[in-house]
């Protein structure tokens, strides 16, 4: 147990990974890594498919990333009709690429591919735990 | 051209926003006409294959249900599931029966009724074909996820909103010709332009409709169907490939890379080149999708696509038509029918039997059904 305290709706709440909302409280987002090949995984891996025998073991991802893409949602699925509209981008960290939520501080307009974002951990207001990006 | 495995029926429900009758009927009517195309009754077959996504039926395990109803007992049956892709990967696997001497005659059967659930909890159950652990706690769906695919290709490439629509007005002519679809009606480009936002760039005429319905394709043996039919249409390749469920393992956003490598399979068993294929269906469950299909499938360079349909290049008279009779944009989108619904369309316009969407005298056609945001890809080739 644990994973379920992820997000506004969570969908599983068991995972050899659940380590990850630990990481959130502490105010960091996680990525695993391999301790034989040193492939990165997010979202976070608790194994690597290259390396049977190996472990891998919890970084931060840090520093700024670069927008890929991103779409303002206006239709919400089945737990986030009231939510809408928010928008859904995924951004690279130098290479590592996370999926996510852009802040509702920043304007559609505002948002450009190839900006510069970091991540931040939130906390929802059901309590709930996530991270956001927002413009670096 | 290898004649292996032929089809030799195809059959198709009218795809309805709610279908007034039980998951059986639906299925049923696809498979009426089908053996009725084909000429043979069940007892003629010895497999048969369901191709349905799961959580839109109460029903578990309808391939038994169905089976049953279509008067295929004792004979085997299995349900192949790949989402949206699912009646394909049904065909891929029927061809490897048949192939493989184990049947002679395998018939796969689509169906879905999605109208026993409201939009929103269709968008949800949709969503949950990506990551459910780490995507759909964002509150994702698929008009999103292909939302984020057009932002990148217009972001590299300088398509607008404009070339999407354009795809869709395509669709809506040949939506009005087709009595199978569920959307009947023309559009103009500032009826598709205006519609309201859904995931921007997307908006409301970029997307395809949820609708019931069932399709069904009957494959058999050479010896059989020499036997059999008067006008087969032959399986001259076939190409299947998958890529990350999870957005963050995509290399990039502007394309599927499932169909780029499944186009090349099939050419390759095929012994042919994009520009061989008289006449394509490919899997337009949004605009942009169509768009990016043009230019996986290589009718034109990565970015070119826009000028296919700027310059009206795959409507019937241009020289790749893709999706003349409506597509899934117009024609509806009932998840485990759509494949096969592609199929028939190629099989008719093979045969000369296409009507009013018949483009002429075409030897070559291809099939493009993709799963989810492009977890799968199938890409099969026909010839006469």
């Amino acid at each position: 147990m644990g994973f379920e305290k992820f997000g506004r709706v969570s969908f599983a709440s068991q995972t050899k990974v659940a380590d990850f909302i630990e990481y959130l409280e502490k105010g960091e987002l996680a990525a695993t890594k391999c301790l034989e090949c040193g492939r990165v995984f997010f979202p976070p891996r608790a194994d690597c498919p290259w390396c049977p025998d190996s472990k891998v073991e919890w970084i931060k991802i840090e520093g700024t990333g670069k927008l890929i893409s991103f779409t303002k949602v206006h239709y919400g699925p089945t737990g986030f009709e009231d939510d809408t509209p928010y928008t859904l981008a995924l951004a690279d960290f130098d290479g590592v690429k996370v999926f996510g939520r852009i802040s509702k501080e920043l304007a559609e307009e505002d948002a450009k591919v190839g900006m510069d974002l970091k991540a931040v951990t939130v906390t929802l207001p059901s309590g709930q735990l996530s991270y956001e990006l927002v413009p670096a | 051209m290898a004649k292996d495995v032929a089809i030799i029926g195809v059959g198709q429900s009218t795809f309805v926003r709610n279908y007034e009758g039980s998951i059986r009927e639906l299925a049923y009517e696809a498979f009426r006409e089908a053996i009725k195309d084909a000429g043979i009754t069940p007892d003629d077959i010895n497999a048969s294959i369901i191709g349905s996504a799961p959580e839109y039926d109460k029903q578990r395990s309808p391939s038994g249900l169905v089976a049953e109803y279509l008067g295929l007992n004792p004979q085997p049956t299995f349900a192949i599931e790949t989402v949206c892709s699912s009646s394909t990967t049904g065909i891929r696997v029927a061809y490897s029966l048949i192939k493989s001497g184990l049947h002679d005659v395998v018939v796969v059967l689509g169906f879905q009724k999605m109208s026993e659930i409201s939009s929103a909890d269709s968008q949800e159950r949709m969503g949950r074909g990506a990551d459910i652990m780490w995507e759909s706690p964002f509150g994702t769906m698929m008009p999103a996820y292909y939302a984020m695919h057009a932002r990148a290709h217009m972001h590299k490439y300088g398509s607008t909103e404009r070339d999407l629509a354009l795809i869709r007005v395509k669709a809506a002519k040949y939506g009005q010709l087709n009595e199978k679809a569920v959307y009947r009606k023309g559009l103009d480009l500032d009826q598709v332009l205006s519609g309201e936002p859904v995931a921007s760039p997307l908006k409301r005429f970029d997307c395809c409709a949820n609708a019931d319905g069932s399709s069904c394709v009957i494959l058999a043996s050479a010896e059989k169907a020499k036997e059999i039919s008067k006008k087969p249409v032959w399986i001259m390749g076939l190409g299947a490939a998958t890529a990350s469920l999870t957005m963050s393992g995509r290399e990039s956003l502007d394309g599927l890379n499932s169909a780029r490598l499944a186009a090349k399979q099939a050419y390759e068993m095929a012994g042919v080149g994009p520009s061989d294929i008289d006449v394509a269906e490919v899997h337009d469950c949004f605009t942009i999708a169509e768009l990016m299909a043009y230019e996986n499938l290589g009718f034109a360079e990565p970015g070119k696509g826009v000028e296919l349909i700027r310059e009206g290049e795959t409507y019937l008279e241009g020289k790749i038509p893709v999706n003349v009779d409506g597509g899934l944009l117009s024609k509806g989108h009932p998840i485990g029918a759509t494949g096969g619904s592609q199929v028939r369309t190629i099989v008719l316009q093979l045969r000369g039997e296409a009507g009013d969407i018949q483009v002429p005298d075409p030897e070559i056609g291809l099939v493009h059904n993709i799963g989810g945001v492009g977890i799968y890809g199938n890409v099969i080739i026909f010839g006469r």
